[in-house]
């Protein structure tokens, strides 16, 4: 994912075969590789960031609007995603520990289970998406239009941060499937996962934003 | 020998499940809290409880509790960038007069 690219691992498979000369010679730069994965999630959190700032500014102007609006989202569903999501933060982190303790059908088990967690939560976002546009609610809608501008304003935020959201799960999905197939291909293993830790700290990530969204959008009454 | 020069120290796995086992009893929580109509305070509360979950995230899942310090500094410095943006946003609009 940060470009130890392909030497690492064969480096690090004839480690394992047990030339230790090999290893002191290319140490794999975990360090290195995680430090570039930290610094990328700092990027995100200030591209979320600036949208949470517009968020908290025209909540504070049109405050009883934002209110009104927000009755209209189902609360039960925003739950329902929340514990999915937190699931899937559990069943990514465990299947870390799970590989290098050498279990990795189990770690590969639970990778899949992130996957599958990941797709219902996208599930539950595309009913919620499709019934608000059934309501005629979206952007530039006739209805939407017609609505009063702190009522554009929270729908408006609610398309984008929630949609952003909703993308970072998607490519978060396809990043674990990538990693998932490259687990059971053996080419990470017990003694070089920073490719899965990586994808989980942006799957821990995508969580965290997710934490804010959900009693910020659903919460509000 | 390769294995403790990846120097990550992982947690147990029972320490993830308690982990996770909080999370959920903060969003219970979090869902009762917003019921109580707090009105002013809610939003306080909200992002309050909304923090913890994101620590316990950040600290234990992402593990950061393990990692070196050159990393927590980073995200500190992150995260006191993004205050500063929204303190002084703040502070713009409230001195504004009209639009």
């Amino acid at each position: 994912m940060n470009g130890d690219g392909s030497h690492s691992v064969k480096e690090a498979e004839s480690t394992m075969e047990g030339s230790e000369f090999a290893a002191e010679k290319h140490r794999i730069d975990y360090t290195g590789a995680k430090m570039g994965m930290w610094i990328f999630l700092l990027t995100e959190v200030l591209f979320f960031g600036g949208l949470f700032l517009v968020y908290s500014v025209y909540r504070a102007k049109y405050s009883g609007e934002f209110h009104g609006s927000a009755a209209g989202l189902d609360r039960f569903l925003g739950t329902a995603n929340t514990v999915i999501l937190l699931t899937s933060s559990l069943t990514m982190a465990l299947a870390i520990p799970l590989l290098r303790a050498g279990k990795k059908h189990l770690s590969l088990l639970s990778q899949g289970a992130t996957i599958f967690l990941g797709i219902i939560f996208l599930a539950n976002k595309y009913a919620e998406w499709t019934e608000h546009i059934g309501h005629g609610i979206y952007p530039d809608s006739p209805l939407m239009v017609d609505m009063s501008r702190g009522r554009i304003i929270f729908f408006s935020l609610y398309y984008v941060m929630t949609g952003l959201h909703a993308l970072h799960v998607l490519i978060g999905v396809a990043i674990i499937a990538g990693v998932l197939f490259l687990t059971a291909r053996g080419k990470i293993h017990r003694y070089d996962f920073i490719k899965l830790e990586n994808t989980g700290l942006y799957w821990h990530f995508v969580d965290v934003v997710w934490i804010y969204l959900f009693p910020l959008f659903y919460l509000i009454t | 020998m390769i294995e403790e020069e990846l120097t990550l120290k992982e947690f147990r796995n029972k320490t993830y499940v308690i982990v996770w086992l909080c999370l959920l009893a903060l969003t219970v929580l979090t869902v009762a809290v917003a019921r109580l109509q707090l009105a002013d305070y809610a939003v306080f509360v909200a992002i309050a409880i909304a923090t913890v979950k994101s620590g316990l995230v950040v600290i234990f899942f992402m593990h950061l509790k393990n990692e070196p310090w050159i990393l927590k500094i980073m995200l500190f410095v992150a995260l006191l960038a993004l205050a500063l943006i929204i303190l002084l946003t703040f502070s713009d609009v409230a001195y504004r007069k009209g639009h």
